[in-house]
Order: structure tokens, then C-alpha cells, then sequence
């Protein structure tokens, strides 16, 4: 049996790690809370943007912009976002085994894929994985900007815009509530169309004052606002699988420090028996 | 009953209006412009300016518009606003400052300045004051 010495520094440096996680869990809960509140804050946006944007897709419109053509797929593009720090369970681990199930797909049909990361974890794994990383971005810190992500973006549009890649994907944590986080795969280009039945005749829209400007504008910003809808709700996922993750661990640690108290108990009273057995014994031999 | 149609005001940070109207007045990039039910698809850039709502059964309604998109369809109306700010919670004395460093920033022109965004400023703040005003006089 182990020495009682032993057993206690055990229980001491597990009580620590137990101090700690429970300190980054009350973080985490603060954090999540404000990050929830910005997720609620910018949906309303990105849903308008995205119900347009759907209509836009369905209609015959006389100018073609070339998001909206869907055209040969030979290379692919996603915009994984992923979160800087770990510790936060299985959440990034989830996200890179849905894009890796489809790149497998896309490799069987002779598909390159290219990657924007957003966030050192995606970083990391792309550069483990293997696969061409054309812009990282990381550190936006808990308060993500828009400006810190269009660089990213910028990267991917232009590789679209030139024709190097046929799609692009976006691929993010939704913030479904705290127990929940679903990792998701949007395509973001070319447009796809709203879900709702195609309306029968075919329409165009007025535009003032000329299509072009008001379509490129119009397209540029949802993207934009696509993207950082999917960063600030990564951030909401990534607080609350954290909290999740740290309550976990601080059970753990107690049950832990239960199970070896017992044994710590038991070492000692061990030694007590046999101290006390060898005097009773040392003594009837004396006497 | 008047005829009404779905109107969704949205800003980047917040949904500022939802729900049914009557028409809907705009400041688009070729002018001023009225929406009513069922009116053909259109797609337009905003300026600087106010959103004239009114509701179901008349009640009037004024929203600030830093600029942004108007879509209509005919059974449903989109604004995406850049900034958005309902018109009681304006800032006529910020208004009121703003104008004025954008008026001084373009009369004493240096090397370094931005023409372009003095003016879309000075924009900005008139659009608001005139917001503020058209509050008033109801």
C-alpha cells in the first residue's frame, strides 16, 4: 500500500487543479452570458440578410452576378472558424471531423479544398491534417470585430472572384443553447437558394439606380455579415462548452479527492494497527 | 381596413421594428421614396435619412437611417440599416456637434483629409436633426 504521504500531496495537487477549473468555469459562465447577448443581438441582422438574399437568388434578374451562378466544382474553399484557446471538450475535435468526412467526399470526386482559418485550434489542426491553409487569422479576443475577420474572407472571395475555387463553405459552432453546440457547414458561394417554393412566374426587381453597384454591395456585406454572425456565435459555443467542460472536471476532481481520502484513511489506520500490535506484542515477550 | 404589408427594420446590432404597415416613406440613393402593399420587387441603397412608418390603424413611427438597403417584395418589406436609431431616442445635442466638426473639419482642410467622409458625416448629422425636427412638429 502506498505511504500516507504520498497519498496526501496527491490529494493536495488534485484539490488545486479543482480550484482552478471551477475558477475557469464561473469565467466562462460570465463570458458566455455576454456572448449570448451578442448572438441574440446580430441575428436579426444576419436572418434579414440571409431571407434577401434568398429572394434575390430565386429571382430571373437581367444582371447575372457571378455569385449567384453555380458553376463546375474543381476546387473547393472553406472559412473554418474554430476558438483560440483549448480546454473547452470535444467542441473543435466535432467541428474538424465534419469537414474532414467531407473533404473525403470531395477527394473521392477529384476535389481540391482550400482553407481560411479563423481561431489557433483550426490553425493547428489544418497544419497536423494537411491541406492548403491560404490565410489564418487568430486573437480576436472575446469581443470579435468585423474588421478582424474580412481579411480572411477577402482571400477566399478573390480566389473566387478569379476562378481558383468554385465554393466556398463556411464552417462554424451554432450556439444552439448551453448544453448544445452544433457544428455546421453553410455554403456561402455561390448563393444558395431560399428553401421556399419557387414562385411560378418569373420576376425581376427594380433597382435604383443601377443593379450592379446596389448587387455587389448587397452580396459583399452578406457575406461579411455571414461570417461574423458565424464568429460570434463560435465565441457563445466555445464559453458555454467550456463551462460545460470545467463543471465536468471539477466533479471529477472531487470524486477523485473522496476516493483517495478513503484510502489515505485506510493507509493510516493500517499503521496504527500494526504499530499498535508490535508494542503489544514487544511487550508479552518482555514480560 | 387599409391594406398592410410585413415590414422588418434591421441594424446590424438590434431588430428595431417588426410587424404590419400601412406604408413606409425612405430616403433612397435617387430620393425620397413611399412603399405601399403589394408593391413590385424592388432593390435600393439608402442614404442618410428617416424611415416614415405607419402602422397598422395610423400610428406613426420615425426611425434615423445611417444608410443601408431597402428590399420589397410584395407581401414583405426588408430594411437593413447600417445604423439604426428610432427617432425618440436621438441625440439632438450630438447632432447638433457632430455637424459642426464636420462643418469646421471642411473649411479648414489639411493635407491629410478625407473630403469624402467629412461630407458623408455632415450627412449623417443633418439626416438625424431633420428626424429630430419632423418629431417635433407632431
Amino acid at each position: 500500500m502506498a505511504g500516507g504521504k504520498e497519498i496526501k500531496s496527491k490529494i493536495g495537487s488534485i484539490n488545486n487543479t479543482r480550484k482552478i477549473t471551477s475558477a475557469m468555469e464561473k469565467v466562462a459562465v460570465s463570458k458566455m452570458r455576454k456572448a449570448q447577448d451578442r448572438v441574440a443581438a446580430t441575428r436579426p441582422y444576419a436572418e434579414g440578410m440571409r431571407k434577401v438574399i434568398g429572394n434575390v437568388a430565386n429571382g430571373s434578374l437581367e444582371y447575372r452576378h457571378p455569385y449567384l451562378a453555380d458553376r463546375d466544382v474543381k476546387r473547393v474553399g472553406y472559412i473554418v472558424i474554430a476558438t483560440d484557446r483549448g480546454l473547452c471538450g470535444g467542441l473543435n475535435t466535432n467541428e474538424f471531423k465534419r469537414v474532414a468526412i467531407e473533404l473525403k467526399n470531395w477527394k473521392q470526386q477529384g476535389v481540391d479544398a482550400q482553407f481560411a482559418v479563423i481561431g489557433n485550434k483550426a490553425a493547428a489542426f489544418f497544419k497536423r491534417f494537411g491541406g492548403k491553409v491560404v490565410a489564418a487569422q487568430s486573437g480576436s479576443g472575446d469581443v470579435p470585430r468585423l474588421a478582424d475577420v474580412i481579411g480572411s474572407v477577402q482571400v477566399m472571395l478573390q480566389a473566387f472572384n478569379e476562378g481558383r475555387i468554385d465554393r466556398i463553405f463556411l464552417v462554424y459552432n451554432k450556439f444552439v443553447n448551453t448544453m448544445k453546440q452544433e457544428p455546421v457547414i453553410d455554403q456561402l458561394l455561390p448563393l444558395p437558394k431560399a428553401d421556399i417554393a419557387q414562385k411560378e412566374h418569373n420576376w425581376d426587381y427594380l433597382y435604383e439606380p443601377d443593379p450592379k453597384p446596389i448587387l455587389d454591395m448587397l452580396l459583399s456585406r452578406y457575406i461579411e455579415s455571414q461570417v461574423y454572425q458565424g464568429v460570434v456565435e463560435n465565441a457563445a459555443s466555445e464559453h458555454a462548452a467550456r463551462m460545460v467542460a470545467m463543471k465536468a472536471a471539477t466533479d471529477n476532481a472531487g470524486n477523485l479527492m473522496d476516493d483517495l481520502k478513503l484510502v489515505y484513511n485506510k493507509a493510516r489506520q493500517a499503521a496504527i494497527t500494526q504499530e499498535l500490535s508490535e508494542i503489544v506484542a514487544g511487550a508479552a515477550a518482555v514480560g | 381596413m387599409a391594406m398592410t404589408v410585413q415590414l422588418d427594420v434591421v441594424s446590424a446590432e438590434e431588430k428595431i421594428f417588426s410587424g404590419l404597415v400601412e406604408s413606409v416613406q425612405v430616403t433612397g440613393s435617387e430620393g425620397e421614396l413611399g412603399v405601399l402593399p403589394f408593391h413590385a420587387p424592388l432593390l435600393t441603397t439608402l442614404k442618410p435619412g428617416m424611415v416614415r412608418i405607419v402602422k397598422q390603424f395610423g400610428e406613426e413611427h420615425l426611425i434615423y437611417v445611417a444608410g443601408g438597403v431597402l428590399e420589397v417584395q410584395p407581401d414583405m418589406i426588408t430594411v437593413l440599416a447600417d445604423i439604426a436609431v428610432r427617432g425618440e431616442d436621438l441625440d439632438e445635442q450630438a447632432a447638433l456637434d457632430a455637424q459642426k466638426r464636420a462643418e469646421e473639419a471642411m473649411q479648414h482642410a489639411s493635407a491629410d483629409f478625407n473630403y469624402a467622409e467629412a461630407a458623408a458625416q455632415l450627412a449623417e448629422a443633418i439626416a438625424q436633426l431633420r428626424v429630430i425636427q419632423k418629431l417635433r412638429k407632431k
